[in-house]
Order: C-alpha cells, then structure tokens, then sequence
C-alpha cells in the first residue's frame, strides 16, 4: 500500500537548487540585514532572566484586564511596571505576567529591596478579586548580568564545537560553510525575536542552541552525501554533485523536518505559556535551519572551492 | 549488520527490558509502591517492589511547586569581620609587647598600624609576625599556610600594613559557607518539609529548594535571619536619647529594643557576656510571668556557671538579650539564676515562637544572607503544567506516529516501535539516574521524539535507494543501515554536543532541558540503530519479501 505522501516526495527529485544559489544567498543577506537593523533599531524583549527584577503570574476567572493589572501595579510607585497576557488553555481564564523592573540600592541592598517589592506586589495582587497568584520570581541585577554573560558565553562555545567537530570530519572547506550558515541562523532567529518581540529568555537559549545543532545536523547530511557523490561521480561538476546530493538527501530532509515541526507544533499549542516562547523559537529555527542546509551551506562549497580527494594536496 | 548473535540479542532485550522496568514505577501510585510510616512519613519498599526498582522520576520544582530560593552570603562583610578581628589582635599583641601603637584601623582590604616611636616599627613587625603562626619552617623556609602579608610602610617610616592573603581569604570564604549551609539545613529541617535541598552554589552562594512552598517569604525570614543571639549587662547610668543617637562612651552600645512603639533605646555593655554557642536547647514554654508563649532556653555548662555568676553579682540591675542588633528581653536580675535556664518573654505568639526556637536551636549564620534570585511556583500551577506536558507529549507522538507510518509502511511501524523503546528508556532512563524532569525538560523529549527519527529516515531512505538500485530486500537493508551510520553518528554528535554544552553553562530549570535532550539522542541512535534494525531482520526472516515494501 502506497499513500499519497509517498509520491509527494519523489525518491529522485532533480530540484535545480544550485542555480537559484544567487537568488538564495540574495534573499539570506537581505533577512540578515534586515535582522542586524531591527537588532539594532527595536532591540530585544529581553525577560526577567536576563533584565532581572520581580515578576508574578497570575491567573484570573473574571474580565480583569492588562490595564487594570498595569494601573494596580504602578499604584505601588515602583518603578515603571509592565503586564503581558499569556495563553491559558482553559479558555475560561487568562494569564498575566506582571513585572517590575529591578530596584535600585547598590549590592545587597537593592537586592533586598527587589524582595520588599515582590511582597509589596504579591499583598496587592492578593487583594484583587478573583485573581489566583501562581507563582512569583524575582533576579537580582548581579545574577541576570551572570545569565546574559552565561547564555551568550553557551552560543559561542557552541558554535566554536561545531567548528572544531566539522573541521575533524571534513576539510576546511567545509567547516566554513557550515559555521556560515550557524551564523545565518542564530542572527535570523535572532532577528525574528526584535520583529515580534516575543520574550527572549534562558529558555530561548537554550532554543538556540538546539537550533544549532539541528542545523549543523542537516547539514553534515547534505555534506556526508557530497563528499560520497564526490568519490562516486569524479567527472562530473562541482555544482551537479552539489545539487543531486541535496536531492538525494531531500526526501529525509522534509521528513525529518515535518516530524520535528509536528512536534514542536503540538508543544506550541498545548504545552502551556511557560513552554511557547520556546517552542515558537525551535519552530523558526527548524525552518531556518533547514532552508539554510540547502541554500546557504551547500552553494557556499562552490566558493570555497572545494576539494576532490585524491586531486587534493597532502591531508 | 544483518546478523545478531546470541549475546547480542540478549543484551538488546535486556537493555529494553530495564528501561520497561524503570519506567513502569512512574505508573503506579505511591500507596501501592510502599508503606509509608505515620510516624516520620519513611517510606519502604512494599510486596513485588522490593525487588524491583521502585523510585520515579525526581519533578523539578516547576512541576511540582515549590520555592527555589538563591542566597548570597555578604562576603564583604566577612572580610571586614576578619580585618577587624586582624586589628584587635595586633592591638593586643603589641600591647602585650608593651610596643604602643598610634592606631590600629581598618583601611580598604587592610590593617594599618602607625607606631608612636618609627624605631620600634621593626620591632613590631617581628612580633606582628606571631599572628601567622610559625612563618618560617625548621629549614627557614616559607610556612605553607602564610595567613596574613605585613611590610613596613616605605613611604612612612611608622606605618606596618598587613591584608588577608587570597588563599586565606579563600579558606575562609569555604568555611562561612559551609557553616552556612550547616545552619541552614538544621533550620529548614525544623520546618518540618519533606525533601528540601541545601546546596552551595558557586563560590558564594547557597541554593535553598523547598517543595510544596507556596510563600517565599517563610523561607527567606526563616533563612535571611542571622540570629546572632547575645548577653550584655544593661548601662542604666547612659541616656540613650529619644533616637539612640547619644554619644557612647567606649565599651557602651545603643541597642533598640524590639516591639516598642515608638521605639525605645537601651544601652549595654558592648562585652559580651554570653552569645548563642552557649545555648544547648530551647523550646516554646509557657511562664507565670508572661501571659503569652515564651521562649525557653538552656545554657551550656560553662554557660551556666558564668551566668550564675552575673546573676549572683549584679542583683537589681538588667540585663538584655540582643538578637541582630535588636533588644528581644531586658529583665531585672531578682535573684541569682543558677539552674543554667531561663526565658525570654514578650509579645510573642505561639508561631513567631516557635521560629525563634528554630532560629536559637539551628545556631547563628557565619554572616548575612540575602536573597538573589527567588523562583516560587505553586502547586496548582506545576500540576497545570506537568498535565499540558504530558498532553503535549501524547499528541506530538501520535502525528509523528501518523508520519512515520504513512511515509514508509512496514518500515514506520518499525521506527514507531523503536519510538516507543525510545521514550519508555528516556523515562527509564530518568527514573534510574535519579535526574530530575522539569518543564524544559518535557520540552526536551517532545523535541526528542520529533528529531529521532531522523536516524531512521536516514536509514530508510537508504534502504529505499539501494533497493532502486536493483539489490535484493536483504542486500538493500544491510547497506542501508552500513551507509547510514557516518551519517547518523555525526548528525547526533553535533546535537549532542549543543546539549552538553547546554548542560554545563546552563542554569536552573533549563539544565533539566540538556538532560533529556542529551538521553534523548543516546537512546535515539540505540533504538534507531540497533532495535529498528534487529526489528528489520526478524520481519525480514520471517516474511522473505521478494520486494521490499518501501
């Protein structure tokens, strides 16, 4: 029994991805820019993790909205304070996170005052009708400085292992093709963070990180086919091989990527609002990362000039 | 690759059998796993699950509520302690020298002493020396432990200055931390929680993680509280003036005292006559005296005698009880108090007693506390998210489930039944290391099972191309798998090493994400490379395709 799906991935696609090369990178340096610009011009919406300070959750039965949460919490003259609705599966109810920036005092005087603030905001909070506090956190300014430092610390050393990893198992060739298109990802993912301005937390690192090594795992697929369509088909041109190797690997390609988004998908809508921020991070990053396999990391051999083996010097 | 040997088999089915038999605790309630005692709530192991294993998988704290609580000891003001205690032991050892010091103060990170005569300077500095212990070994060579650094002053010809050397300080930075942590665990196991963990974090810091807090504000009174108990004899001849702000004479403290309105002042003796070492025990009493509860406490047996003594001699005057800095008692000496016993009274109720008994009990923290980062989730809110989890996880799986079987037949059945091996060793896998699953942690397998089957669509697609390529059905499997497994290994090497990474500079809730994520990916290669393919070759055994339906 064959299903539909079968024949909608054909086991010799013949995708003329190479020629569409200039066209591809085109559109990567333009989603890149356009990433570094709003990098640059709206920045990120950093969470408490990494901005720091005092922040609740709280759920509601009634009609209480984000302003009525945003005017109780200014009330308290604690410096300016912000509330953003979050999903609740329960459509009965809502979610708020209400948050209040770090206090000022230097050391442990400003963090003991973040702990008055988080007692002053609960004691509020408590008083409004209907309202069921679910939790509270609160990161000192020392801490969330360590986090950033940490977190981005995490990206690079990452990506600094992948190098070392790839330039181990391909020539050099091949590393900087796919340290290019690592890069590609995070600064797009990173850009899509400044455009939607969803929170950008340890957990969005950690997103990112996946996102790497997702990345870096199409890759090595695509890679591992054309050093093999290398060996096998020596007359043939640089760009022939290139582009029926991602053809050979197309079909995994597309299924790997559906199964992961499937899942993702189904994190995203049930998971609960702690887990979406994530889930929607590792959802772009697996179409990212995939896209970039093909038409960034792959075409880029042609410009490294990639070797044959056996034609190659030494090594 | 097509042929599996006896061993071999076995060890496959035993590998599986394990992760079976770790995971399955997770699905039976705890009454059923074991008596739980009434007494002290132990638990032990109860009908089959003594010989089997019967612990579940640890639930972080966003799963199942509780307070995550970051102290940071104040390490300034433990060297300033030590520099002080420096100073008035280099004051008193050159008095005893009968070599007079100027003065003897803390300046920044050092103790400055200004002799009054500069030709005694050297002199000084020898017998400053003392404080080091032996400095100089049988051979004269440098003492291996060196405390403190002294140099004359080349710029005044009267000055020593002496710092704390880093190795020192480093010494007593471990010290006051593990003094902490000693404190503290003896204060929150008298709350009475089940399962709090007290760990040191860093090179300052103590992470306090109490389930099933729903307030943070019990633990971080409990904890943040010094509770540096002390005994002075009250100074009735100073006047403290209305703020406590009156000029003391040396040797005299202005104390306030607590629960006054406005508040009051007393001044004390500075000396202390005893501090909370000497207490042994206390408890929450009542006393004629006082009409609420009262604190009950006994003194040691040096304690005793030496407040037997102050009590015989000082008749008819006051004493006071200061903790942190604040009076709680002032009582008149009537009589000599010779029992080694007494209480402090006042305005108590029985709770904010009964914390003071645990605070007196648990001992005084080496220095202050203060809360740095704090993470509480209630209950209801880990419950509501342990149940999307799992709902999270239950449908991902079907779809991926539904992609697999459609995409490849016989072949997805296989690579669902490897699936599902993948995530009973996950869970197993969990269960038996003892690791904890937190919410990014589910995250972690929901990502698992989605990206595992990569390794199998790698193989199959392999599979699929050698047998278009004309090889016979057991041909086209065998190479499948050969060629796929560079392929496999590097994609998951690269995964892999994101989690470790993860895993190593991560923080918090997020670490439990590297955890599933790095068993997801051993157990993905095992089950795609290994079970699928023992599944292939017993299908291929049994049925003898002509064709391969792929």
């Amino acid at each position: 029994m064959k299903l539909a799906l079968i024949n909608l991935l054909p086991t010799t696609a013949k995708v003329p991805f190479i020629r569409v090369r200039f066209m591809a990178l085109g559109l990567s340096a333009l989603v890149l820019l356009f990433s570094l610009f709003e990098f640059a011009n709206v920045g990120i919406n950093f969470g408490i993790d990494f901005r720091g300070g005092i922040q609740a959750e709280v759920e509601t039965s009634n009609n209480t909205t984000t302003e009525d949460l945003r005017t109780l919490a200014t009330s308290l003259d604690l410096g300016d304070p912000r509330v953003q609705g979050a999903g609740n599966s329960d459509p009965e109810r809502q979610t708020f996170l209400v948050s209040l920036p770090l206090q000022p005092g230097e050391g442990m005087e400003g963090e003991q005052a973040n702990q008055t603030a988080r007692q002053a905001l609960q004691e509020a909070l408590a008083s409004v009708e209907g309202l069921e506090l679910r939790g509270t956190t609160v990161i000192g300014g020392a801490v969330s400085r360590e986090l950033i430092f940490t977190g981005f610390t995490a990206i690079g050393v990452a990506l600094f292992l992948m190098l070392i990893y790839i330039w181990f198992r391909f020539e050099w060739q091949y590393s900087v093709g796919a340290i290019v298109a690592l890069i590609h990802d995070v600064i797009a993912t990173v850009g899509m963070f400044s455009v939607t301005q969803m929170t950008f937390d340890l957990a969005t690192v950690a997103a990112i990180l996946t996102i790497v090594g997702y990345s870096m795992n199409d890759t090595v697929v695509v890679y591992d086919r054309i050093r093999e369509n290398l060996r096998k088909y020596k007359k043939m041109p640089l760009a022939d091989v290139l582009n029926l190797s991602i053809n050979d690997t197309l079909s995994r390609t597309i299924l790997t990527s559906a199964t992961t988004l499937v899942a993702l998908i189904s994190l995203y809508l049930i998971g609960g609002a702690s887990l979406q921020g994530f889930a929607f991070a590792m959802i772009w990053g697996v179409l990212i990362g995939t896209y970039s396999s093909i038409f960034v990391a792959a075409p880029l051999l042609l410009f490294t000039n990639v070797q044959r083996e056996g034609t190659q010097s030494g090594a | 690759m097509l042929y599996f040997g006896r061993w071999k088999l076995l060890s496959i089915i035993l590998v599986v059998l394990l992760g079976i038999l770790y995971t399955v605790p997770n699905m039976v309630p705890e009454e059923e796993r074991y008596t739980i005692s009434d007494i002290d709530g132990s638990r032990e192991a109860r009908g089959i699950w003594r010989w089997l294993p019967s612990r579940t998988i640890n639930l972080g704290l966003d799963l199942q509520g509780g307070s995550h609580i970051v102290f940071e000891v104040d390490m300034d003001e433990v060297r300033t302690a030590q520099l002080e205690g420096l100073a008035a032991d280099s004051r008193q050892t050159l008095r005893n020298e009968q070599l007079l010091p100027r003065s003897v103060s803390v300046i920044g990170d050092e103790v400055v002493v200004l002799m009054i005569r500069p030709e005694q300077r050297d002199q000084a500095l020898e017998q400053l020396q003392t404080l080091n212990g032996p400095v100089t070994t049988e051979f004269g060579g440098p003492s291996l432990a060196q405390m403190y650094r002294m140099a004359a002053d080349p710029n005044d010809p009267g000055a020593i200055r002496i710092t704390v050397t880093d190795e020192q300080f480093a010494a007593i930075k471990n010290r006051t931390l593990s003094q902490a942590i000693t404190v503290i665990r003896r204060r929150i196991d008298g709350l009475g929680t089940t399962d709090p963990t007290i760990a040191r974090s860093g090179e300052d810091r103590v992470l306090v993680q109490v389930p099933g807090a729903e307030d943070p504000q019990e633990i971080i009174d409990l904890v943040g509280t010094q509770a540096a108990l002390s005994f002075h004899m009250v100074d009735s001849t100073i006047d403290p003036g209305p703020n406590g702000q009156a000029r003391t004479p040396p040797g005299r403290t202005i104390y306030p005292v607590a629960n006054t309105q406005p508040v009051q002042y007393l001044a004390v003796e500075t000396r202390q006559l005893l501090t909370g070492e000497n207490l042994t025990n206390s408890n929450v009493t009542t006393h004629p005296s006082y009409s609420g509860p009262v604190v009950g406490f006994r003194f040691d047996t040096q304690g005793a005698l030496v407040f037997g003594d102050v009590t015989a001699n000082n008749r008819g005057r006051q004493f006071a009880i200061v903790l942190d800095g604040e009076i709680i008692s002032a009582p008149r000496i009537n009589e000599p108090i010779l029992g080694g016993s007494g209480v402090i009274g006042g305005g108590y109720t029985y709770e904010t007693a009964s914390q003071l008994v645990i605070l007196l009990n648990a001992g005084a923290l080496p220095a202050t506390l203060t809360p740095v980062v704090q993470y509480t989730v209630t209950p209801s809110l880990g419950h509501d998210q342990i149940e999307s989890g799992k709902l999270a996880i239950i449908i991902g799986f079907a779809l991926v489930i539904v992609f697999m079987l459609a995409a490849y037949g016989v072949f997805g059945a296989f690579s669902v039944a490897a699936l599902l091996v993948n995530v009973v060793l996950i869970l197993g896998g969990l269960s038996g290391l003892g690791m904890t699953l937190t919410l990014p942690g589910i995250a972690g397998i929901i990502l698992t099972i989605g990206m595992a089957v990569d390794a199998n669509v790698l193989i199959f697609e392999r599979i699929r191309e050698e047998s278009l390529n004309g090889r016979t059905p057991a041909n086209a499997i065998q190479a499948g798998y050969e060629r796929a497994l560079a392929a496999i290994l590097d994609a998951n090497v690269t995964t892999f090493i994101a989690a470790a990474v993860l895993y190593l500079l991560g923080a918090g809730p997020v670490r439990g994400f590297a955890v599933t994520l790095g068993i997801g990916i051993i157990t993905s290669v095992f089950t795609a490379f290994v079970f699928s393919r023992l599944l292939a070759v017993l299908w291929l055994r049994g049925f003898k395709p002509k064709q391969l339906p792929i």
